[in-house]
């Protein structure tokens, strides 16, 4: 990836601790226009972390973001999405006992036309179903017919592509996506690649955080290795293999980041 | 099966297999104060033949004034239930509204209706204070309205110096609300008439505007609200400024039932509207339940004290009674649940 682009979101020297857990320590990140870079790293590596700081569901301890350059900080969830940042998050943040519709449109809800929008506050419930249900088909994981289903009587993975769902429709400039395909099946794990790819198509950059190695090696562009809370390296599916990256990841393998040529454990 | 479809065939197969009390739990599940409704009416029949005089609008009128105070304060306490919290401390908020609003009217000659919006406005601060506890210092609703329940009990005590202002002493504004509205023989006051109203309006916002979709998602599950961008904080302060109003228009209600304001009543407000709450279907877990479940409830309790009174049945069977019934609304509420999963 050419280094003359300047990065969409970029992450400096990033801290979160949990009262003594250090949950990232001193963690960078750079995505690119239009890339997919993957993020990948053993549990407890702090990936999920460091994603919640880049949408505002937590405010690191030190550190700096920069969207488009310009320094940026999210105090809460909502400013990440209003700077159209849509994240799926590791647990999902689907409400169980609201339908469909409304999760997709939860925290964005949309309101009736005239008057009764306007002076009732009243919502756009049939208007809002409309547009769920298109968004859900478009993902094509088997059309889930009833937007008024309640969302606590899906199957996790049907759950998981609401989450998903939900970010492709609304994501204006960046897709976070944590675990997306975790509890999915063969078919359906294959129908989110498909659309994390048609994202990079539109021109929007994705990160995605998996565990499955040969999806990341489909996928990805770049590959953001993260270990014990820091970014140890960045390599592409080109440059190194899967058992290379692996190693790395479990610290079998150091890699230096700047010249990203492999060398045994010291 | 060439547009194979995985939502739609394990609903199907789900339907074929689902028995009689698989239905009867997901009808439950998405109606939750169908039970209490049938419980009501069901309650109104048994004791129509208890006595003659039950069914008479004499009695049926009774019974409505009798609940409308518990039903206000259940009106309150359904929103703050509904976001998985508890107001201990909402009976103790309403007497001290209506003792600032007598006294203010009555000792210190301010005209009804400023001594009224005083009252609303000491009632909507008091939900302010624990909406801010709760939401600023973080400390668990239980244990915010338990201290915050002494705490107004003792300012109310303090304020009132242990005196009950009578009827002859307050401003007719004050007792307008006990004032029937001619409908035949029925006889149901203003007061009954503005539950009903609030009902209505708190029903519509819960059913039909953001904020009330927010109250469900954040009492379902906060963490998964806040991660969706709803402003969990705001919202729950909002909860709890609204129950805080609701709570001080009550004590508007109550001088006008009883026809008095005193410091010494209404200690058993907090836990009623609780009762009223439960027994209606809304899950003390939060994100479950609709608000006219809460003004059921109030009935059916109103409807079996005066049933059980009027068959000559004693106060403390009356008492075991409604104790039964809330641990059967919750132990249906239970096994809705169990639908859900
Ligand atoms: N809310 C929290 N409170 C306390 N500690 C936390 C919290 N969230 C994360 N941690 C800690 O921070 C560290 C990093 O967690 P994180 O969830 O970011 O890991 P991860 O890389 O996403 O792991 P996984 O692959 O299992 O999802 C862990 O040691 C975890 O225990
Ligand atoms: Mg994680």
């Amino acid at each position: 990836m050419s280094k003359l682009v300047a990065p969409v979101l970029e992450a400096k020297n990033l801290v979160k601790t949990y009262g003594r857990v250090v949950a990232i320590d001193g963690s960078d990140l750079q995505l690119f226009p239009g890339e997919i870079l993957a993020v990948v790293g053993d549990n407890g590596a702090g990936k999920s972390t460091m994603i919640k700081c880049l949408s505002g569901a937590e405010t690191p301890d030190s550190g700096v973001m920069e969207l488009d350059g310009k320094p940026t900080t999210f105090r809460r969830q909502k400013d990440s999405r209003d700077a159209g940042i849509e994240t799926v998050y590791q647990t999902l943040a689907v409400s169980p006992a609201l339908d469909i519709a409304a999760n997709l449109y939860l925290g964005r809800e949309i309101r009736k036309k005239g008057p009764l929008g306007s002076i009732f506050r009243m919502l756009d419930n049939s208007g809002m179903k409309k547009s769920a249900k298109e968004h859900i088909t478009a993902l094509g994981i088997g059309t889930i017919q009833n937007m008024s289903q309640a969302v606590e009587t899906l199957s996790g993975g049907q759950r998981q592509a609401v989450a998903v769902a939900r970010a492709a429709a609304f994501g204006q400039k960046v897709i976070i996506m944590d675990e997306p395909t975790a509890a999915l099946g063969v078919r359906e794990s294959g129908q989110v690649l498909k659309l994390i790819q048609s994202l990079r198509a539109r021109g929007l950059p994705v990160i995605l955080i998996s565990h499955n190695m040969p999806q990341v090696f489909e996928v990805a562009d770049r590959i953001h290795i993260q270990r014990l809370g820091k970014r140890i390296a960045v390599v592409t599916p080109k440059s190194h293999t899967m058992n290379e990256v692996v190693a790395v990841m479990t610290g079998a393998l150091i890699l230096d980041v700047k010249d990203q040529t492999l060398g045994p454990v010291r | 099966m060439s547009k194979s479809n995985l939502v739609t065939d394990a609903a199907a197969e789900f339907k074929g297999r689902a028995t009689k009390k698989q239905k009867l739990q997901a009808v439950l599940h998405k109606y939750p104060w169908v039970s209490s409704a049938v419980v009501l009416v069901f309650a109104i029949f048994i004791f129509s033949f208890g006595n003659e005089n039950f069914l008479t609008p004499n009695n049926l009128s009774l019974i409505l004034q009798q609940t409308a105070v518990i039903g206000a304060i259940a009106a309150g306490q359904t929103l703050i239930i509904l976001t998985a919290g508890i107001d201990l401390s909402c009976g103790a908020i309403a007497i001290f509204a209506s003792m600032v609003m007598a006294k203010t009217a009555f000792v210190n000659g301010w005209p009804g209706w400023a001594a009224f919006m005083l009252g609303i406005a000491v009632g909507t601060g008091a939900g302010a204070f624990n909406g801010w506890l709760i939401t600023k210092i973080n400390l668990p609703p239980f244990i915010v309205t338990l201290g915050t329940y002494n705490v107004f009990s003792a300012l109310t005590l303090f304020y009132a110096t242990g005196r009950t202002i009578m009827d002859k002493e307050l401003e007719p504004f004050f007792l307008y609300l006990g004032n029937p509205i001619p409908l035949g023989e029925f006889r149901i006051t203003y007061g009954v008439l503005l539950v009903i109203v609030m009902y209505l309006i708190l029903a519509f916002s819960l059913r039909y505007t953001g904020w009330g979709r927010h109250v469900y998602a954040v009492g379902d599950d906060i963490e998964a609200a806040r991660l969706a961008g709803i402003q969990v904080k705001r919202v729950l302060m909002s909860v709890y400024v609204t129950a805080g109003f609701i709570f001080a228009v009550t004590s508007w209600v109550i001088i006008g039932r009883v026809a008095a304001a005193s410091p010494n009543s209404g200690s058993n407000l907090n836990l009623d509207s609780i009762t009223a709450v439960v027994i209606g279907g809304t899950s003390l877990f939060g994100g479950r339940g609709a608000i006219f479940g809460s003004l059921i409830g109030a009935v059916i309790v109103g409807v079996f004290r005066n049933g059980l009174t009027l068959a000559g049945v004693d106060l403390y069977y009356q008492t075991f009674a409604v104790g039964v019934l809330i641990i059967t609304a919750v132990s249906i509420d239970q096994w809705i649940r169990k639908a859900g999963v």
